[in-house]
């Protein structure tokens, strides 16, 4: 865990009795719905279909379980009883009074939380691989550099008025968890040829109405430069992007139009006037942030002790859990555990204050009092040792989020659709409700192995639907709902955005759709365990399209 | 800042409402020909041509504190003088979103059509 210093509680405190005051102005008419509207979005509050909408930041997605405990009683007390985490590793409270929302941010400003920087044409909330400091597959703890990153940009002056919002992910791993190059500004630590460590920078990803994925524009930059040559990227970015049109307005815009190499350019001639000066990071700017990451004492315990080899023999729930839901820990003796947030007939990304109280008890006493949020709207106990796993799967199996279905069909990614937001053209959660109700069966969910279906209620792509395996976009068609249907994205390190098959389908043929087309892989694949996704690019979109399409 | 007035031009193809979100909670209402806001639709003010619709309008933008983000939306006039969404967001906004929610609220108005988009 990043222990807060009084510089950032000083700030989050001035922040809430700040906006404390501008909510009373509104709400006594001293100002204007148009003079109030930038103001609650510097703070994340929108105004959706219902009522207005807190998303709360999580920086990197790491949570302490008394912040958890926190965001159980905001949804509890300010909201309707639960909470909805994002594919931003945030969580939103669809439900909130404008009146209570200052006394809802000052209860998360005791544990250092707040709606900063969650809206708005600014750097947002700085995402990582939930895995991050626990993955054995990580080179080094990918949090100091999106910390680092946090810190300069919140409240940055030159970076609040940007053309447009800006995100950023930072990764440091072989395998990208993270969704990289689906972002604005992407960092990847790793080694150069000569052992060296820097980042690989990616910028001008993006979904939405224009989908594009990040290209490199410098394939090793020193850590030493890291915040000069973001400073660098954002300053071009501000001074090039478009304003004067909303759609053409992010830097993957630019970056488009200008070319990778001439953005990486214009990059470097403003780098170069910079990257000697203050923002050169030395080893103790480095170690001052690395210092306030605080990283549990581990014991000394051997992998996979007897009793819990006896327990999974013993408990076939368990073992398919287990098999599922539990991932190899850079410490022996100890495991990373997904908690799904996707249970059948579920809203995907919603858990309970009920459910948020009782896995911050869990975390205390089973993760050194720590959790995660994952982009793809689970939550993560980043370090269970191996022997109280069982123990845990009973608890977690009697709230509702020990589901073994982590990575399979029915473990979806969803933005809240027409349901709740002013955005959308259709709804997203009931056609994932629909399909976690097909895929019911557990056996089919493991026989059709790793498959990530991906919904977004409108062209916005909240739900990242261009690069799920199978990815669903509502759309509106005289006054009815209609999906299209894209195969073969993905979001990991080897980025694809995918392939339309053909006409959108109407709202009540989804579920079958995506039925029809888990039965052509079934009947495609050349054996068992060739994945949906290596299908999909083996024989190309033409043999799902035919199926779809012959019976309709 | 441009009003919505002068955004747009509005037109009126059928019966239609003003509608926006309460300013304090975020609660949809819809303008009454009193002046006043309400959270039925039934009691809403229903008109069908333009220049009723603009006149709705401007009491709605000029009562800023009352509620936010006014605009004309279509309804649907039932025999017995009710009313009723004009399309799926409507709908929606009406009676509360489609699905089950964890504390299992029904939206306080939620007409019975609404009751066919709750399942597929």
């Amino acid at each position: 865990m990043y222990v807060y210093d009084a510089f950032d509680r000083t700030l989050v405190t001035e922040r809430v009795a700040e906006f404390r005051d501008q909510v009373g102005r509104r709400l006594s008419g001293e100002l204007t719905e148009d003079e109030f509207k930038p103001l609650r979005l510097m703070n994340g509050v929108y105004l959706q279909l219902h009522a207005y909408m807190l998303r709360t930041a999580i920086p990197y997605g790491t949570l302490s379980s008394e912040q958890l405990r926190m965001l159980a009683h905001i949804a509890r007390k300010y909201d309707r009883g639960y909470g909805h985490f994002t594919t931003r590793q945030n969580i939103q409270y669809h439900w909130i009074k404008l009146a209570e929302l200052p006394d809802a941010m000052a209860d998360l400003a005791s544990v250092g939380m707040h709606g900063m920087q969650t809206s708005g044409n600014v750097v947002r909330n700085i995402t990582t691989d939930q895995w991050a400091g626990v993955a054995p597959d990580e080179i080094e703890d990918p949090r100091l550099w999106a910390e680092l990153i946090r810190q300069h940009v919140t409240l940055h002056p030159e970076f609040s008025f940007m053309p447009r919002k800006f995100k950023i992910a930072v990764g440091s791993s072989s395998h990208d968890r993270a969704a990289l190059r689906t972002h604005d500004l992407a960092l990847r630590l790793h080694r150069d040829g000569s052992g060296e460590l820097g980042f690989e920078v990616m910028v001008g990803g993006g979904l939405g109405r224009t989908p594009f994925l990040a290209q490199t524009i410098k394939p090793f930059l020193a850590k030493r430069d890291v915040l000069s040559y973001v400073e660098a990227i954002l300053r071009t970015y501000n001074q090039f992007g478009r304003r004067d049109n909303i759609y053409k307005a992010r830097i993957k815009i630019l970056v488009h139009e200008l070319g990778p190499e001439a953005f990486a350019k214009e990059v470097d001639a403003e780098w170069q006037s910079i990257k000697d000066g203050a923002l050169a990071l030395d080893a103790a700017a480095i170690g001052e942030i690395a210092a306030r990451f605080h990283y549990p004492a581990y014991q000394r315990l051997d992998d996979n002790p007897p009793e819990l080899a006896a327990a999974r023999r013993a408990d076939r729930g368990f073992e398919a859990w287990m098999s599922n839901s539990v991932a190899n820990h850079k410490v022996a003796g100890y495991a990373i555990v997904t908690l799904s947030l996707k249970p059948e007939g579920g809203t995907p990304g919603d858990a309970t204050a009920v459910q948020m109280d009782a896995i911050a008890d869990l975390a205390d006493r089973y993760s050194f009092g720590e959790i995660r949020v994952g982009h793809e709207q689970n939550l993560t106990l980043p370090h269970v040792a191996q022997r109280d796993l069982s123990a845990l799967w009973r608890e977690l199996d009697a709230i509702g989020v020990a589901t073994p279905n982590v990575n399979f069909i029915s473990d979806i990614i969803s933005c809240p659709g027409l349901d709740y937001c002013s955005l959308a053209n259709a709804r997203s959660i009931p056609i994932a409700q629909e399909i976690t109700r097909r895929f019911r069966n557990l056996d089919l969910q493991r026989d059709l192995g790793r498959l990530h279906v991906n919904i977004s209620g409108c062209i916005n792509a909240c739900g990242h639907h261009h690069v799920g395996h199978i990815g669903i976009l509502g759309v509106e068609k005289n006054g009815e709902e209609f999906y299209q249907i894209t195969l073969g994205g993905k979001a990991d390190e080897n980025a694809t955005l995918g392939t339309l098959i053909g006409p959108a389908v109407p709202y009540a043929q989804v579920a079958d759709v995506v039925e029809d087309i888990a039965a052509a892989y079934l009947e495609l694949r050349t054996r068992p365990d060739e994945l949906f996704i290596d299908t999909v690019k083996r024989t190309g979109v033409e043999p799902f399209r035919e199926r779809v399409y012959a019976a309709r | 800042m441009t009003s919505p007035l002068e955004q747009k031009k509005i037109k009126v193809t059928g019966p239609v409402v003003v509608t926006a979100n309460r300013a304090t909670d975020g609660a949809v209402v819809y303008r009454r020909a009193d002046g006043r806001w309400t959270t039925r639709l039934d009691a809403a003010a229903v008109v069908t041509n333009a220049a009723g619709a603009q006149e709705l309008m401007s009491g709605a933008i000029a009562d800023d504190l009352g509620a936010v983000g006014p605009y004309v939306a279509p309804v649907k006039l039932l025999p017995g003088g009710h009313v009723r969404p004009g399309n799926l967001r409507e709908l929606i906004r009406l009676g509360g979103p489609t699905i089950e929610l964890p504390g299992a609220f029904v939206g306080e108005h939620a007409p019975e059509e609404l009751a066919a988009h709750v399942r597929l």
